[in-house]
């Protein structure tokens, strides 16, 4: 059985969860083993159905009271003690903020070791083979675990979802005891970005800007054009999160996040290589610059030679009439 | 406050990576090694803590001589004390190797700990394991991605960095903190800190001192590849009047790239 734990946040099942979850089943059907989910916390049994309808054969359920409010302690517990219990071959978490915390710990406390945020799974010889990209991208890893189960976090927006095929199938309550006094931090409070964007490793367009933009200002072009586009988010290069023209949240590249989206659109960047890393793998690579030497344009599938401030606002209006059409 | 900080010595962010493929490693000639730089960001916050409450700040490295340098940089930033476990494997990927090798260093020479600050990963591996699992090992709470901490008695507060947000963890001391950029600006070093660096010792342990046998030391991690991705071809670059380059773009990733 190739399991997958399923975060929630406000009364859902992640999407890089389900994309987990789509990967696991797809694996599984090739080494002939069945694809379940786990979900944990106070109150998530509602939710199996999501993970039945993706092929989950069974959709585990650890309900406490204790598990209400995110503990990595807490969980870790949990989810240790349903491998301890239903044996899965492997174990599968999105590469998300929270899997990214918990899955080590899990890992710990099982005593196997974990391919972290992971772009591909391959089945080999029987058995799992994991790729993951190492110096964000600059190589990547290909490598078997020797231990047991395999443990292993998937990079979000890398993975697929499948298609919606099942409907019903079975639901498993796993009893776990937290012990009194193991829980010695939890989350107490989720704030939310104010504005609620979508983060660059979520996003299924990114829109980055950089020195080129040659001030905070800027960034409001760029924020008008990824509203224009469904599912879109902005980013930025160092240098402009260096300069404090944008949070560093938004940043791209090595000392950022690594994005892979359907469409990276570079404004005003260069190319620095430790840039160039963290969009590499985006699927397709759009670029506008005023210096056609620009290390960018090597790695872009499409580029714009021409002054931003004229091109990104006429880009706006342009996408804004393809859209309506 | 007794401050441990764990730094590892990694090719800075520059770095164009070759392959050794018949090793299936990193080809390490004419690479710059550097503190990784998340790492900065965690010795600062010890510093920080250290001037606002007093107390010790001990960096400690686990790797192969050569970090020496990088242990000689936080002392040079005003770090008190420095270790080097000795470890002369070469890089495993094996993120819970080096979380045992961790944990037990904390255990037999480091104990009572307030606090173990790691960068949020080793910039190189990016595996973003290894503090987890020692705070796993050790029984320590953790907060991870941290871009705001807070210390008030036997208590934490550290925001941390989720999508679209933050969340607010609330843990008690002994904990285990990792450093995301934003927790604050790293300082650099003064002369004053590095001649005084240069004096101080910087004692070293050994695996084998620490107890450590094959089965805690062997990896888990069978490599089977390592490549640099396939480059990219350069595409279509489109100069002249802007309302004509911009109208054949949109054509572009709509018809052909179909991305929009």
């Amino acid at each position: 059985m190739i399991a997958v734990y399923l975060e929630t946040r406000d009364g859902k099942i992640k999407k890089s969860s389900l994309e987990a979850l789509s990967e696991a089943k797809r694996r599984a059907g090739e080494l002939g083993v069945a694809a379940a989910a786990v979900l944990v916390g106070a109150a998530v049994a509602d939710l199996a159905p999501g993970a039945h309808a993706l092929g989950a054969a069974k959709v585990y359920i650890i309900e406490d009271r204790a598990l209400g409010d995110y503990s990595s302690q807490a969980y870790a517990v949990a989810l240790a003690g349903f491998a301890a219990e239903t044996k899965p071959s492997a174990l599968f978490f999105a590469a998300t903020a929270r899997g990214k915390d918990l899955a080590p710990r899990v890992a710990a406390r099982l005593g196997a070791s974990l391919a972290s945020d992971c772009t591909k799974v391959a089945v080999k010889d029987g058995t799992l083979e994991f790729t993951r990209p190492i110096y964000a991208g600059k190589a990547f890893l290909s490598f078997r675990l020797k231990s047991s189960p395999l443990l292993a976090t998937l990079r979000p927006n890398v993975f697929p979802l499948g298609e919606i095929a099942g409907s019903g199938g079975e639901t498993v309550r796993i009893d776990v005891t937290i012990p009194e006094g193991v829980v010695r931090g939890r989350v107490a409070e989720v704030i939310k970005e104010e504005s609620a964007e979508l983060d660059v490793t979520e996003a299924d367009v990114v829109v980055s800007g950089g020195r080129g933009l040659k001030g905070p200002e800027a960034f409001s072009l760029l924020r008008d054009l990824a509203a224009v586009l469904p599912r879109a988010a902005v980013g930025a290069s160092r240098s402009a999160v260096d300069s404090g023209w944008i949070g560093h949240q938004h940043q791209v590249g090595q000392t950022g996040k690594t994005v892979s989206p359907n469409l990276y659109l570079a404004v005003g960047i260069s190319g620095a290589i430790q840039h160039l890393a963290g969009m590499s793998s985006s699927k397709v690579i759009a670029a506008v610059n005023k210096d056609p030497e620009a290390p960018i344009f090597k790695v872009a599938d499409y580029g714009i030679v021409g002054d931003l401030f004229e091109v990104v606002p006429r880009l706006t209006e342009e996408l804004k009439k393809a859209l309506a059409e | 406050m007794n401050i441990l900080v764990f730094v590892k010595r990694v090719p800075d962010t520059e770095s164009r990576i070759r392959i050794q493929h018949e090793s299936r490693t990193i080809a390490e000639d004419g690479l710059n090694f550097v503190i990784s730089p998340y790492d900065e960001y965690a010795i600062e916050e010890a510093l920080r803590l250290k001037e606002a409450k007093g107390g010790t700040v001990r960096a400690v490295s686990v790797g192969r001589d050569e970090a020496a340098a990088i242990l000689r940089k936080c002392l040079a930033m005003g770090a008190d004390e420095a270790l080097l476990v000795k470890d002369d494997a070469p890089e495993s990927y094996d993120g819970l190797r080096t979380a045992r090798i961790i944990a037990r260093t904390v255990e037999r020479k480091l104990a009572g700990a307030d606090l173990l600050l790691f960068g949020k990963q080793s910039v190189g591996a990016d595996n973003s394991q290894v503090p987890a699992m020692v705070a796993e090992l050790l029984g320590l709470p953790q907060a991870t991605v941290v871009t705001k901490l807070e210390i008030e008695g036997a208590s934490a507060t550290a925001l941390r960095e989720i999508e679209g947000g933050m969340e607010k963890v609330v843990l008690s001391l002994p904990a285990v903190v990792t450093a995301q950029k934003g927790l604050n600006e790293p300082r650099y070093e003064t002369l004053k800190g590095i001649m005084a660096a240069k004096k101080k010792p910087v004692p070293t342990v050994t695996l084998d001192e620490l107890g450590l046998g094959p089965d805690d030391l062997a990896s888990r991690i069978d490599v089977t590849g390592l490549d640099v991705p396939a480059a990219r071809q350069a595409g279509r670059i489109l100069q002249g009047d802007p309302a004509e380059t911009v109208r054949e773009l949109v054509r572009l990733l709509r018809n052909e790239a179909k991305v929009i």
